[in-house]
């Protein structure tokens, strides 16, 4: 850890700041999103906004797997957690995010066995020391978590262990982001892309924003010291002129990602004809169910779910906040009928949703304060 | 660092005026059933003790609304301070301590930073069938070294034994009478702007310890909790400070950023803590990260918090550091007017943000 202090010095932040104000050109307001909720993050815990310049916006995208997860994914997941003797497993994140009725959290206080695990395979290991119990895994995630969920299962399958199936919720990151692009209120100048995801997937598989869309995209790895320099490179290539897949997290992150994981996932998933995405309306091709060969390990065949779409709550604007239409604060329920204790949307509860890391985080009457 | 250009727009202001008058009302508790984050010494347990319990048990003009870590007892002259408070740690022994350990330290350090010495502890045991009566032995045998650590005399209990399945081993309640010291002069009233804020010690320990200590993840690190009496740090702030110290609290579940919130609630001020200045061991930083969580939001059973007045800052915060296990102590922040009941963090990083209290729980039953 003694590694990450250099990407956290405030000297050198306040270096690259000062480069950013330099680079910017005074009379353009520059609206950048970035994808990933880690980065949202990371950018109300460190409060890099203080260090750009007014005219620098940065807009949260729809990059928090929590947040995207639609309502009825949620209550089919608390029919699963309810059925009689199963033990339903999930990260912790997702046992605050309400459905139509009530909370996976509600679930387990009323009886059912839910328990939080930080791995999938710690929820393999659960159904390994209880052979006589079903154990599903709640998987949720973009390209990040759906290598580790796969190999799980791959380990599962060679192990023989029959008692494990997976409630598979991974998405991909493409679709929403072409969706969010062809919107017809799409006013984003640029991207800071997701180090994580890219880690798997290359910078390749964001080559699309430049070439089909004419949006400069910038990988940028999750220290404040990366974002904000990923920021001055979008700002670099706007007054430029110049429209590329640029990677600032180059430490990590090659042109073609892992093909290994690549190959593990296209062994164990296929792509879903089509998925509900929360605030954003079903999505062709943009998540991932479990292949034919591994069907047995599929939770929604061996139990089946009622598969009930939901309507989003109507006061409800995550849609618009995960499409950065607005901000966090603009939305009508912030911060007073949705709060991290009692969230509405799914964006105020895990702590990479952008409405949570603003209350949480960024919560601020700066023009009242005195330091 | 101030940024002027990052002003909050006119609309953006209204909307979290709006949102601080909500939050300073008083907490309503409208679940239908109680969940582990009732338990978890954030929010919702808050929404419990203001929601439920004070309306119901509070008399008008009583020490209960003053929600410190012990009651005040006026007994013909004598100032007492009262408290209880019960342990159901999982494990029952971990790295630093264990539950017979903890429940002496526990409830004599609400004493202590309530400004009271204590006197006398009773302790009730909750008892599961079928426990291993060496299990037992050793925690008796933790108990009575604690509380002659300790310096408190173990003067009653009671012993229920439950069907297996019912406990988790063994649950203890302890409950103890303290005479306030005649130096005290603390109450959360006494908070003003100007005052400094210290906390005794590196923070988090004991939380992460119990976190590792259960084997969730496949991470080594040797991190020992801090359960111990604080009787001693508050000994030495009270000397050196006098009336000058004006409120201590004990920062255990929900950690010091709970503590702060609540004493910034309760004061009307608000109080900024510089992060870099927080003591923390490079091991335990290394763990939170890694698990993504808050060290100011992991319990401590061995640190407190002080507000001293300015003047005195120094003073107390050399008098800390003279008394062992507090070597590292630290002036970790201030308090300010504006804005009231917030807690803010400057980052090591240039930026500020808010710090809240703990919402939900990342592992319940740490204590």
């Amino acid at each position: 850890v003694r590694y990450v202090d250099e990407f956290r010095n405030a000297e050198l932040g306040q270096a690259v700041a000062g480069e950013i104000l330099a680079s910017v050109d005074p009379e353009r307001h520059y609206k950048l999103m970035e994808i990933c909720g880690g980065h949202t993050h990371a950018i109300y815990k460190y409060a890099l906004d203080d260090l750009l310049p007014a005219s620098v916006e940065l807009v949260h995208g729809p990059g928090c797997p929590v947040c995207v997860i639609p309502m009825g994914r949620v209550d089919d997941a608390i029919a699963l957690a309810r059925t009689e003797g199963l033990i339903f497993t999930c990260f912790g994140d997702m046992l605050r995010v309400p459905g139509s009725q009530e909370t996976l959290l509600d679930a387990k206080a009323q009886g059912a066995d839910v328990r939080m695990v930080y791995s999938p395979l710690d929820a393999l290991r659960i159904a390994r020391e209880n052979p006589d119990r079903e154990v599903v895994f709640f998987a949720i995630g973009f390209e990040t978590t759906a290598p580790s969920t796969a190999l799980t299962l791959k380990r599962a399958k060679a192990e023989g262990i029959r008692n494990f199936t997976c409630f598979c919720n991974h998405v991909t990151i493409e679709p929403p982001l072409r969706a969010l692009l062809e919107a017809p209120d799409m006013s984003l100048d640029g991207f800071v892309g997701p180090g994580h995801v890219c880690t798997v997937v290359g910078t390749r598989a964001f080559e699309f924003i430049p070439s089909q869309y004419g949006r400069p995209v910038v990988i940028s790895g999750f220290e404040p010291l990366d974002i904000l320099q990923s920021v001055l490179m979008l700002v670099r290539q706007l007054r430029d002129g110049r429209c590329e897949v640029e990677n600032q997290y180059t430490r990590v992150v090659p042109r073609d990602g892992n093909p290994l994981a690549l190959k593990v996932m296209a062994e164990v998933f296929e792509p879903r004809p089509h998925f509900e995405w929360r605030g954003l309306g079903s999505i062709a091709h943009s998540a991932l169910a479990l292949s034919a060969a591994y069907g047995d390990f599929d939770a929604e065949q061996r139990f089946g779910v009622p598969g009930v779409r939901v309507e989003d709550p109507k006061a409800c604007q995550c849609g618009e906040v995960l499409k950065g239409v607005i901000k966090p604060w603009e939305c009508k329920v912030f911060g007073t009928a949705c709060t991290p204790e009692h969230a509405i949307g799914t964006c105020m509860v895990s702590p990479e949703g952008a409405c949570a890391a603003y209350y949480n985080y960024g919560r601020l009457t700066r023009a009242k304060e005195v330091v | 660092v101030s940024a002027p250009e990052s002003v909050a727009g006119g609309r953006e202001q209204r909307v979290l005026e709006i949102i601080e008058t909500a939050r300073a009302k008083p907490a309503r508790f409208r679940e239908k059933r109680i969940t582990l984050a009732h338990g978890a010494g954030g929010k919702a347990t808050q929404t419990l003790i203001e929601g439920l319990f004070v309306p119901a048990f509070g008399t008008p003009g009583g020490t209960l609304a003053e929600l410190g870590d012990a009651g005040a007892v006026r007994a013909g002259g004598a100032q007492l301070a009262m408290t209880t408070d019960s342990f159901v740690v999982k494990p029952l022994r971990f790295p630093g301590g264990s539950i017979g350990e903890l429940a002496v330290n526990g409830t004599v350090n609400d004493l202590a930073v309530s400004g009271a010495r204590a006197l006398a502890l009773t302790v009730s045991l909750i008892l599961e069938e079928g426990l291993d009566a060496d299990v037992l032995r050793a925690e008796v045998r933790a108990i009575a070294d604690a509380a002659q650590t300790a310096g408190v005399e173990i003067v009653g209990g009671d012993t229920k034994v439950v069907e297996r399945g019912a406990a988790d081993g063994m649950y203890i309640c302890t409950s103890a009478v303290g005479a306030v010291d005649a130096r005290a002069k603390l109450s959360s009233a006494a908070i003003a702007a100007g005052d400094r804020v210290l906390v005794s010690g590196p923070i988090a320990e004991h939380g992460m310890a119990i976190m590792l200590a259960r084997n969730l993840f496949d991470l080594d690190a040797s991190i020992e909790s801090d359960t111990c009496s604080l009787w001693p740090a508050v000994n030495a702030l009270l000397d050196a400070c006098g009336p000058q110290l004006h409120c201590m609290r004990d920062a255990t579940r929900g950690g010091v950023a709970s503590v702060l919130n609540e004493l910034a609630r309760a004061a009307g001020v608000s109080v900024t803590v510089r992060e870099a200045d927080v003591p923390l061991a490079p091991s335990v930083a290394a763990a939170a990260e890694l698990l993504g969580i808050e060290p100011m939001h992991v319990a401590n059973e061995g640190r407190l918090v002080a507000f001293v007045a300015p003047a005195v800052a120094e003073r107390a915060l050399s008098a800390l550091r003279a008394v062992a296990g507090c070597e590292q102590a630290a002036l970790i922040g201030a308090v300010g007017e504006e804005p009231p009941g917030m807690v803010l963090v400057e980052t090591g990083f240039g930026g500020r943000r808010v710090m809240d209290q703990l919402v939900g729980d990342p592992l319940p039953r740490i204590c």
